[in-house]
């Protein structure tokens, strides 16, 4: 085993994460620390990056609030994220959807992947 | 001072108790022998010489194989000297990543990577000379003028110009060890270190 693999495996504390990629509509909790409370916040949207692996992988959630495009980065394995719930699996023909962003509307809309 | 010789293996990240996520270095440290002991009353000066990495015997010359025989051991690779050694270590003595402690904080002495030829942007941070238009061709990246034609009439010697750049021995101070795994004689550093991966570095107090 290669010691970044290694390293990974004795700091990383193994979550239950569901299975997502990109184009997936999903809701992250994650906890703020406003001075000594701690609250749960969520974000729902859509995947629309998963990037890195091991310890540094990181994905990018994407919403419209208020009409405003809005996308939040956050670290996979980041203690602070509380839960990650997989509401639709997206049917997406790339890994990176950053297409999304110069549309808006109906375009801007992923299609549910039916099995 | 005290202080190891390690190899740079690559970079990751942990989070702390905060969540907070921090850029770290692996290093594989040691584990090194003590091949000489200097002395003030011997060699003028006291200083530990130790060396790291097994060497194939072929390799090595047979005066390399008898200084390192006097420690009770095999040719090694590198082979370093650190003044004044805190820790008391005599000949064939092993040091290990355990002289240090989670937390501490240390320097860390390597090569950095050589970028070649490079222009004075890029070798001494200038802002080239001029704007794109205004009639400017050709000058985004130059260095200007390096010395005036009545005075001084000549170059200063030690004017910054473009040139070899990298490779150099650099000291990098302050950074903190964040973990230590002594089964495996990893070192995880915060911050980022000079080099390549797999390059030679000083881990020194």
């Amino acid at each position: 085993m290669n010691a970044v693999a290694y390293v990974h495996e004795q700091l990383t504390v193994n979550k239950e994460v569901p299975k997502f990629k990109a184009g997936d509509n999903v809701t992250v909790n994650y906890k703020i620390i406003e001075g000594n409370k701690e609250r749960i916040q969520s974000f729902k949207g859509d995947v629309i990056k998963r990037q890195g692996q091991g310890a540094t992988a990181t994905f990018t959630v994407r919403k419209i609030s208020d009409g405003v495009g809005v996308e939040r980065l956050f670290p996979v394995n980041s203690p602070n994220i509380e839960s990650i719930v997989l509401h639709k699996v997206g049917k997406v023909n790339r890994a990176k959807l950053f297409y999304l962003r110069e549309r808006s509307g109906k375009s801007a809309r992923i299609k549910e992947k039916r099995y | 001072m005290k202080g190891i010789i390690g190899k740079k293996i690559g970079m990751t990240s942990i989070f702390g108790t905060d969540g907070k996520q921090t850029a770290c270095t692996i290093i594989e440290a040691g584990p090194c022998t003590v091949t000489q002991v200097k002395t003030a009353d011997t060699d003028g000066y006291t200083s530990t010489q130790i060396a790291y990495g097994d060497k194939k015997e072929k390799n090595s010359t047979k005066a390399e194989i008898n200084h390192f025989a006097k420690a009770n051991t095999t040719a090694k690779r590198v082979v370093k000297e650190f003044r004044d050694y805190s820790l008391n270590k005599s000949l064939g003595d092993t040091i290990t990543v355990d002289i240090f402690t989670e937390g501490e904080s240390v320097e860390v002495v390597g090569t950095t990577k050589g970028k070649g030829f490079q222009g004075v942007v890029k070798r001494h941070g200038f802002h080239g000379v001029g704007e794109a238009s205004h009639g400017q061709h050709d000058r985004q990246r130059a260095p200007g003028s390096v010395g005036g034609s009545s005075y001084p009439s000549r170059v200063f010697k030690g004017m910054r110009m473009a040139g070899r750049m990298g490779q150099d021995r650099v000291k990098v101070k302050g950074l903190k060890i964040v973990k230590i795994f002594p089964e495996k004689n990893y070192l995880l550093i915060s911050g980022s270190v000079p080099g390549h991966n797999g390059s030679i570095v000083l881990i020194q107090k």
